[in-house]
């Protein structure tokens, strides 16, 4: 780990948003990870992403489980909310944040073994029920924290640094949370910001569960040759399927593109998404269709990154359980607890 | 753009702005860190062998070096509460000076005679630099000067800034190291001196002529209108103790400054400098007007002296007319009356610092030294050889009136060159630089230098409070640095000299150096031509004063670029380096003073 605070000092022309914050203000304190480790850059995407948004960084709640990924939070959005919970539970406790408090904006943080092991069953229900948030998998394959055993998504047949073959089948975190029902799921990779801000920024503007499966190499044990999930290997099999813009406050720049590469969506709170294709034939509004060409491109060794499944009009929790829309801590006393004439209502209408 | 070439050091030199803008090259942050390390004699002597007058130096720098300091385009104020400001460079080194041990047994000392003589006319900075390389490495040099060494460091300065001590020992230093001898007779004839069969002669006379200014008035007021320089020499020696109350100062340079401050302390209570141009565009620097305007000392700019206003047989006043600045679609300045009546300023005396010439009536027109029409001689800037191949120039009567530090800087390679030619060889080439590079990594996370930026203020240095140094004219003013302040201020150098050096073939683009630094001095990117590079780096690079540094194609086909304008160097793209792509280097510059054979 590195001994010395960041300096202070910027760039002379560090710009500042439309809030009134530099960049610099959306950092936290300088990372512990190992140095190279992808986690610091998805860190660094995540704090692009608030800064273009124009994001006040106390209106954003950071939720973590346990592991590598999950001590990240405390290295980006330092003036921000932030639970770092127990191992696997962190989707519990960003529901309960949620439901308590709809107005900030829920960014979950965790790794492939919060998520696909110790936490695999809390992720699929924080995804059916459709949470809105922003749920970040800092995903390397492997146990960093506990020198590097195979973790629940390492490809079978990859290698760890020590040579042993990982027998299991992996879990592709992407379609399981298409299949639960997440209305957003995209893929990236920590090394290319070109295309993880903008899918940060669109996931946080989407009102619904938006899941980031970001391939994020371990360099301290998983970027060797063998390993399915090194910068290398990445960098070779990525076959991202779009290219996304995203726009907010202000309409879409006209571009021209030749026909059919072009769609864009607006969402549900005014952003316009631009997707440029790169493969033809793939459809992210297609749920069987997105499902069946991760499955294909997997067999061939490939990582299908983009957009991958995306519905411009979800619903959420909230939604489904028609609940205030004020955060519980603004009620009154009187709204929070009706009395007895309205609970003998409640009551009668039960008999 | 073509990859940087690491292995040059031509590209590195540069980031080290202190000491690229140094004539002399000292390297500075080398000392800086020693007087950190409370090493005050490692650091003098690393001075001592760039700049030979550490300790006039330290007290008297134009500092060139100060408006270069990277401090000065990086600091925030809102993080300093304070304007952005260099690391006090000029005044670490007087703490060097004033703290070292007794150094006598560093000096080098000439270890046999080559049997060569040179002759160096004039004791100022250039000739005791000349005679300080040449002694060393076995020469035999005469020294010619009326007056005891030190030339206008003795005459100009006034004690208030630098003491008589310091100027005995520094002189002393630098004709210790041999067999230098010093013969306090005037040279009338450059003719008859080289009659005397030396192998060269080096000419650092000076600029010892104030220029006049003949206004109406002029012959009737004379005996209360002084040349400044001449003036200034006169209270050095000790003949001239006391001047009106109310003094004129004409002149905008450093020596109008030292007229002024000395006139304060000889029983001007109402002094005035009065300029033709605004307060910025000054010669003198900012820090000698700050010193000037503490003591009482009025400036008053946009006044063009017209006439000297004498009554009754004595001088009684000045009339100036008010001018103002214009300029042309060019940018050039013109000075035009504003049309408001003149005005007048009464005084006792009025001393005149509007610039200095050289003269050389000394030197025969007809013996084959050519001189420019400005009166300068014909001289070759790289190796300041005039027309005579075996006379060389240097200080202010090569160029005209430049500084101290300009003058050591032409002491080295006028020495350089003098050398070479009694060796024989080609005098127009030079010997490049030595370049010591040493990795300044201890652990994985500890360097052998303090990379902790502070954000601390420029510390001011303590000064006697102002009725004592007026009192006295020999007091000085500044106190210098104690051992605290200096470790304070010395934190303040961010090490520009350990290098930020990129090693393409093992970067593996995982961006964590990007990520961390705190200047966005890193990019990866596609290859393109320079201004193109320039606008899309993740901070734009502005200052095209300050390179580029580029790599050669990484694996994913795209390139580091680093803009090193405002580069920390604190090291932390190298912390969070995974495979050592990023390495911190120190890069030791030394010039190759005379007797280096390369």
């Amino acid at each position: 780990m590195t001994y010395i605070a960041k300096p202070k000092l910027h760039h002379p022309a560090l710009p500042q948003n439309e809030a009134g914050f530099t960049r610099r203000d959306y950092e936290g304190t300088i990372s512990t990870l190992c140095a190279g480790c992808g986690h610091d850059s998805i860190s660094a995407a995540i704090i692009h992403a608030c800064f273009e948004l124009n994001i006040e960084p106390h209106r954003v709640a950071k939720l973590s489980g346990i592991g590598c990924s999950s001590k990240s939070p405390t290295y980006f959005l330092g003036n921000s909310h932030g639970f770092n919970t127990v191992h696997g539970r962190m989707p519990s406790v960003l529901t309960g944040a949620n439901l308590a408090n709809r107005e900030l904006i829920y960014l979950g943080v965790s790794g492939d073994g919060d998520s696909a092991s110790i936490g695999l069953g809390q992720f699929a229900h924080v995804m059916r029920r459709g949470v809105n948030m922003l749920y970040v998998v800092m995903n390397n394959g492997v146990y960093g924290l506990t020198k590097g055993q195979f973790s629940a998504t390492a490809d079978r047949g990859s290698r760890s640094k020590k040579g042993a073959v990982n027998a299991d089948a992996p879990i592709d975190l992407a379609s399981l949370a298409i299949l639960m029902g997440a209305t957003f799921v995209a893929r990236s990779f920590s090394g290319d910001k070109t295309q993880l801000v903008p899918l940060i920024k669109a996931a946080i503007a989407h009102e619904g569960a938006a899941i980031l499966d970001v391939i994020s190499p371990c360099v301290a044990f998983n970027n060797h040759a063998g390993s399915t999930k090194s910068y290398d290997y990445v960098r070779e099999h990525n076959e991202a399927v779009n290219r996304l813009d995203i726009f907010t406050g202000q309409p879409p720049i006209r571009a021209d593109y030749a026909p059919g590469t072009v769609t864009e969506v607006e969402q549900h709170d005014g952003s316009v998404l631009r997707l440029r294709k790169l493969d033809e034939a793939y459809d992210p509004s297609d749920k069987a269709g997105a499902l069946a060409h991760i499955q294909e491109h997997h067999a061939a060794g490939e990582i299908v990154t983009g957009l991958l499944y995306f519905d411009p009009t979800p619903g959420d929790l909230h939604h489904g359980l028609n609940t205030v829309k004020a955060p519980l801590a603004s009620l009154a006393d009187g709204e929070l607890c009706p009395g007895p004439a309205v609970l003998a209502k409640i009551n009668a209408g039960l008999r | 753009m073509l990859p940087t070439d690491a292995g040059d050091p031509s590209h590195f030199r540069k980031v080290v702005d202190c000491q690229w803008a140094c004539p002399a090259q000292t390297p500075v942050p080398e000392y800086i860190r020693l007087i950190a390390h409370g090493r005050h004699s490692d650091a003098y002597m690393v001075n001592w062998k760039s700049n030979v007058f550490p300790g006039i130096l330290g007290r008297t720098c134009d500092r060139p070096c100060e408006p270069a300091c990277r401090r000065g385009r990086v600091e925030d104020e809102t993080l300093t509460g304070s304007r952005k400001e260099p690391v006090a460079i000029c005044r670490l080194k007087r703490v060097a000076a004033d703290n070292k041990d007794d150094i006598t047994g560093r000096l080098p000392k000439a270890a046999f005679s080559n049997g060569r003589r040179v002759a160096c006319v004039g004791g100022g900075p250039a000739s005791l630099t000349v005679a300080r390389d040449l002694a060393a490495i076995g020469y035999r040099v005469d020294i010619f000067d009326e007056g005891r060494l030190g030339g206008m460091i003795r005459t100009q300065i006034p004690r208030f800034r630098l003491p008589e001590s310091v100027i005995d020992e520094e002189c002393g230093y630098a004709i210790g190291v041999g067999d230098v001898v010093v013969d306090r007779t005037r040279v009338d004839s450059l003719k008859d001196l080289i009659g005397r069969g030396y192998d060269a002669i080096f000419v650092g006379t000076g600029a010892p002529r104030g220029r006049a200014l003949n206004l109406p008035g002029a012959a009737e007021g004379a005996s209360n209108i002084r040349l400044g320089i001449e003036w200034l020499a006169s209270v050095s020696f000790g003949h001239t103790t006391a001047i009106g109350r109310r003094v004129i100062v004409l002149g905008g340079g450093n020596t109008a400054i030292d007229c002024c401050r000395t006139a304060r302390r000889l029983g001007g209570d109402k002094v005035s400098v009065v300029v033709r141009s605004g307060f910025e565009e000054m010669k003198a620097s900012p820090w000698e007007k700050e010193d000037a305007l503490a003591e009482d000392v009025e400036i008053l700019n946009y006044l063009a002296p017209k006439s000297f206003v004498v009554e009754g047989g004595r001088l009684a006043g000045m009339t100036f007319q008010p001018v103002k600045a214009i300029y042309d679609e060019k940018g050039r300045r013109d000075l035009v009356p504003t049309g408001e009546p003149d005005r007048l300023i009464p005084c006792d005396d009025v001393l005149v610092a509007v610039g200095q010439e050289n003269a050389f009536p000394w030197i025969e027109r007809d013996i084959g030294l050519e001189f420019l029409p400005s009166g300068l001689p014909k001289l070759d800037p790289a190796t300041l050889r005039s027309t005579l191949p075996n006379v060389f120039f240097g200080g202010d009567s090569a160029f005209g009136p430049k500084n101290i530090i300009w003058a050591v800087a032409h002491g080295h390679e006028a020495a350089v060159s003098i050398d070479r030619f009694c060796e024989g060889e080609d005098v127009s080439k030079r010997p490049p630089p030595g370049v010591t590079v040493i990795s300044q990594k201890m652990g994985i996370h500890e360097w052998s230098y303090d990379n902790d930026i502070t954000i601390d203020p420029r510390t001011k240095v303590p000064h006697l409070g102002k009725a004592v140094a007026i009192g006295d004219i020999r007091a000085e003013v500044e106190l210098g640095y104690d051992l605290q302040l200096a470790l304070k201020e010395a934190r303040r150098c961010l090490n520009c000299d350990v290098q930020t050096v990129f090693s393409a073939v093992q970067c593996i683009e995982c961006d964590a150096c990007t990520d961390i630094c705190p200047m966005d001095s890193i990019t990866f990117t596609e290859n393109g031509d320079e201004a193109d590079l320039r606008t899309r780096l993740s901070a734009p690079a502005l200052n095209p004063e300050q390179d580029l540094y580029v790599s050669p194609a990484l694996k994913t086909g795209r390139i580091m670029v680093k803009d090193e304008d405002v580069c920390l160097h604190c090291g932390l793209c190298a912390e969070r380096c995974p495979t050592g792509a990023w390495d911190m280097q120190k890069y030791l510059v030394e010039m190759s003073h005379a007797g280096c054979r390369s």
